[in-house]
């Protein structure tokens, strides 16, 4: 039904029998940038982790690119995962805290076998593209700040050049100059690669400012 | 007043934690394992040997823990007594990691129904009261110090494999974890990368609080007959026989394996407790202000 795009058809899910999504649809065309919002325990990030393909649902499918995935997690081939990525609300417990920032970032190219020097290259690039300098690189998430620690996350979503992007609450703990920052790369990445944005948030002026359509969860 | 007062107190620099302590722990137990390897080199033992003209002496300089009551030096066969032990706490606690953390590592990462099959024969052997499991299992073999090793294993990995199943469990459904399945990560790369690192300070520091109690299963062990031949020095043994001459009022026979073993014990959960702190980078960026 849909050529292209990530979209999620008529899913359903729930935790221990509570039902948290009923028979939802919804879109995500390359380019685009739909904005989610609802009231806390709509099921917003619910949604975004059945389209990161992380999470089952009871009914209904998500596909990518107009191709309906069976299964979830590791069940997906990998080429299929990597082309949805998911920023999350907390980077503090989106980062293992043994990694340094730039094993953080350089994590998913070296878990496809990417060739050392390359992973090096793209990761300096992804690092200057977010504003990490070299020093902040080697240190470890806690001893950063969730600023500069979602701006590494932010580029360990973009290693793979994924075709979709989730930001579920991404900027919801930062300041205002880093959520403009954030906000600032997602865009410019998603103008050069014509991806397909969702951005999760219950902050209706950011959603204004940031979304080209709002999907609003009862 | 109280503020500015409380203000000051939390500008004083912080003493890094058990600093004294980790020294002093570590001093003695390398100087234990020292003499336990150096023992039969310099201080040999005829474990046979009994000299009844000399039972129950008092400690004094030719015996500075005294002699039991069959006239053998009681610090000499502490130290005997401590190779054996610790011998068999060692090898006892890793059995009982290998297969705790296999069963642990396959529950808590496989889950469905491996995790409740898993569990479930957990659930099961934890029913039986586990020393006489470890007779039952010594009593199949013949008394030996192998088959003391092996019957303490088998019987003591419950715990570690529930350990490791819950920290896999815990870690498996964290967002770091969605974040590498999503970039792309194996299933292999996930344990080995993500998980496994995690969980492995907590395998190790389990395993090293499973010696001190290995040691004094082995005692139990000997004091049925089922662990080493009485005339063999372990800590165990040594305690037990000297429980006969407490009544005599000779408390040295047992005071000195007893201190042993305690001294040994607090000086490796001291490192393991530290150990433990230094792997946690949180706790290490705090140790190194």
């Amino acid at each position: 039904m849909t050529a292209r795009g990530l979209a999620a058809c008529q899913v359903s899910a729930s935790y221990d029998r509570q039902r948290v999504l009923d028979g939802v649809d919804l879109h995500i065309a390359p380019g685009e940038t739909v904005g989610l919002r609802g009231p806390s325990g709509s099921g917003k990030s619910t949604l975004a982790r059945l389209l990161a393909l992380l999470h089952a649902p009871d009914a209904g499918h998500v596909s990518v690119d107009g191709t309906p995935v069976t299964g979830i997690r590791h069940q997906v081939p990998v080429a299929v995962r990597t082309r949805v990525a998911i920023l999350f609300q907390s980077p503090r417990a989106a980062t293992d805290p043994r990694l340094s920032l730039a094993d953080v970032i350089a994590e998913p190219l070296r878990a496809v076998g990417t060739p050392e020097e390359r992973v090096q290259a793209r990761t300096a690039e992804l690092a200057a593209a977010v504003g990490l300098t070299a020093d902040l690189l080697t240190r470890r998430p806690h001893a950063v700040s969730d600023g500069q620690l979602q701006r590494a996350c932010l580029a360990r979503s973009l290693v793979h050049e994924p075709g979709y992007l989730l930001c579920d609450e991404a900027t919801a703990m930062l300041d205002a100059s880093t959520q403009a920052h954030v906000a600032a790369v997602v865009k410019d990445y998603q103008r050069r690669h014509d991806a397909g944005v969702l951005v999760i948030s219950h902050d209706a002026a950011l959603l204004g400012r940031w979304a080209d359509r709002v999907v609003g969860l009862p | 007043m109280t503020a500015t007062v409380l203000a000051r107190v939390r500008r004083l620099p912080r003493p890094r934690p058990g600093r004294v302590g980790v020294i002093v722990a570590g001093t003695v137990l390398a100087a234990t394992v020292l003499a336990c390897l150096l023992a039969p080199v310099l201080w040999p033992l005829d474990q046979s040997a009994v000299d009844l003209a000399r039972t129950r002496l008092a400690p004094s300089p030719a015996h500075p823990a005294g002699t039991d009551d069959l006239g053998r030096d009681v610090a000499h066969r502490s130290l005997y007594g401590l190779r054996v032990s610790l011998l068999v706490g060692v090898v006892a606690a890793l059995v009982a990691a290998v297969i705790g953390g296999a069963v642990g590592a396959l529950a808590g990462t496989l889950g469905g129904w491996v995790d409740r099959a898993l569990m479930r024969l957990v659930d099961t052997i934890a029913a039986l009261p586990h020393l006489l499991l470890g007779i039952f299992i010594v009593a199949m073999l013949r008394p030996s110090l192998g088959a003391v090793m092996l019957s303490i294993g088998l019987t003591h990995w419950l715990s570690t494999a529930r350990i490791v199943r819950s920290e896999l469990l815990s870690l498996r459904h964290r967002p770091f974890v969605d974040a590498a399945v999503s970039g792309g990560a194996g299933r292999v790369r996930v344990l080995t990368r993500h998980l496994l690192p995690h969980v492995l300070p907590r395998l190790a520091l389990a395993t090293t609080l499973m010696i001190p109690h290995a040691v004094w299963h082995e005692t139990a062990l000997s004091f049925l007959g089922l662990g080493l031949p009485p005339h063999l020095a372990s800590l165990g043994n040594m305690i037990n026989d000297g429980r006969a001459s407490l009544l005599t009022g000779a408390w040295w026979a047992s005071l000195t394996p007893g201190l042993v073993l305690i001294v040994v014990t607090l000086a490796l959960a001291t490192l393991t407790a530290r150990w433990r702190d230094r792997l946690d980078p949180r706790v290490r960026a705090e140790l190194q202000l």
